[in-house]
């Protein structure tokens, strides 16, 4: 253990393209974009279907296809698309290989939990109040702005959570394949045999306490949301206390809400 | 490293069946023994954690730090420890397996109704008697649920020990050897086996399901 501290106090970790600084960065960039990607593909379609009630099961068994589907074998299986690919996005092998594998893989990873807490946090919100909406004359979009979406955050919030926290983890598998990210450090440790072994606990070290970091970031975010609104990428959500009031302004729907 | 070579070499595949059923068996080895393993202590926990709550909290707290511990990291912490033998692979797959099974198992015994523990008790069950005879058969759809998911994260998670050495077989072992010789009919074959493994244990746990509990699928049931 006294290794791992010693890698940690050595100032030669904390500089240049193979320093901390870096691969926390370019972890936080593969999942980031992972995140951003499965959102955009899981959120408006989880928000329809939760809406609408309409394609839950079709959607809840392909949540259930992309749980059943294992992150390492996808990034295997799309290596030869983006080995391919790799010419025309400008990454070459030797560059060390390439996001694409690790983002896709962790997009697709991401997606069922973001999709079906989407859906079932519609779900959960009472009938009633739909109703009384819609009495109201709010319109569809209002009523899912105004209404569900405010209501049902803190559920759809935690499939953020689940998402993020299984992101972050796993992506450290992108180092397999040359990517970047912490899991280098793991990786690179591991072709280091004994010699490595600071190098792979200061790696999972810092992978685990990212992870546990963002959960508990997030987990703040999930708490205060109820009174205050929360930035799931979109401003418009108001708190669900004010919903009673008419909305203001009327205003789109933004882009990935449906 | 593609040009001029198909992507897939049927020949090879054909010449090597015998030992990809090899690294089928393996792979299945590395996945069923942390799942009853992980089952058993998962249940111990589980029990434990129904009866005195207060530890629920920490139960999941630390079964959850174990689940977020970098799998690639896990299995290259214990190298050193017990080299490149089975527990290198089983232990971590197995910790995997905790936080899932738990959460369910807790679930599960959390479903069964409070009536039907109240009339247990009215006809003179012991609390062994109630816990094997009316907790468990209602709680097991909830806990073949976590069985499920375990099953399908530890065959992929069982890929990834192959990462560190050639002694645990399985797919994912056929992984690392066609991305080390850049052969891309190995590696493709080693993951989409492992995808199509994960769908059958899938598939598999759901039929169990509707199986062994016929009385969720009776139409409604209770009244």
């Amino acid at each position: 253990m006294e290794g791992v501290l010693d890698f940690f106090l050595d100032p030669a970790n904390w500089t240049g393209a193979l320093g901390i600084p870096v691969r926390l960065i370019e972890h936080l960039y593969i999942s980031g974009i992972a995140i951003v990607a499965a959102t955009i593909v899981g959120l408006p379609v989880g928000l329809y279907i939760g809406h609408t009630g309409r394609g839950a099961n079709l959607a809840i068994n392909l949540a259930n296809i992309g749980r059943a589907v294992p992150s390492y074998a996808i990034l295997v299986i799309i290596l030869p698309l983006s080995l391919s690919l790799a010419p025309v996005i400008g990454y070459t092998p030797e560059a060390g290989l390439n996001f694409l594998p690790i983002v896709i893989s962790m997009s697709l990873l991401a997606i069922p939990p973001i999709l079906v807490n989407a859906y079932a946090g519609l779900r959960s919100v009472d009938r009633d109040l739909i109703e009384a909406a819609r009495g109201m004359g709010l319109r569809e979009s209002q009523i899912l702005r105004t209404i569900e979406m405010p209501i049902a955050s803190p559920i759809i919030i935690g499939g953020f959570r689940t998402a993020t926290l299984q992101v972050i983890a796993t992506a450290t598998i992108g180092a397999i394949l040359a990517s970047g990210g912490l899991g280098r450090f793991i990786f690179d440790g591991i072709n280091q045999g004994l010699a490595g072994q600071p190098s792979i606990y200061a790696g999972a070290i810092l992978v685990t306490a990212l992870a546990v970091g963002t959960d508990f970031l997030l987990s703040i975010i999930q708490r205060r949301l109820t009174p205050r609104g929360l930035r799931v990428g979109s401003r418009q959500i108001r708190p669900w206390r004010q919903a009673a009031e008419v909305p203001r302004g009327g205003g789109e729907v933004g882009p990935g809400f449906v | 490293m593609l040009q001029g070579k198909p992507l897939i070499d049927f020949e090879w595949i054909l010449e090597h069946l015998d030992d990809i059923g090899e690294s089928i068996l393996q792979h299945l080895q590395l996945t069923v023994l942390p799942l009853v393993i992980g089952f058993a202590i998962s249940m111990v926990l589980a029990v434990w954690a129904v009866r005195q709550p207060r530890f629920y909290g920490p139960v999941t707290v630390v079964t959850g730090i174990l689940y977020t511990v970098p799998s690639l990291a896990a299995f290259a912490i214990l190298r050193p420890i017990f080299g490149l033998t089975l527990l290198t692979a089983l232990i971590p797959l197995t910790t995997y397996t905790l936080l899932i099974l738990v959460r369910n198992i807790v679930a599960g015994f959390h479903a069964v109704p409070a009536d039907v523990l109240e009339a247990a008790e009215g006809m003179g069950y012991t609390r062994r008697q109630r816990l094997i005879r009316v907790e468990l058969p209602l709680a097991v759809p909830l806990m073949l649920a976590g069985v499920r998911l375990a099953s399908v994260t530890t065959i992929g998670l069982a890929t990834v020990a192959a990462v560190i050495g050639d002694s645990f077989g399985g797919l994912g072992q056929l992984i690392t050897e066609g991305l080390q010789t850049f052969f891309p009919t190995k590696y493709l074959l080693g993951a989409v086996l492992s995808v199509v493994l994960a769908f059958l244990a899938d598939a598999l746990f759901v039929q169990l399901e509707r199986i062994i509990t016929p009385w969720s699928r009776a139409g409604g049931g209770a009244r």
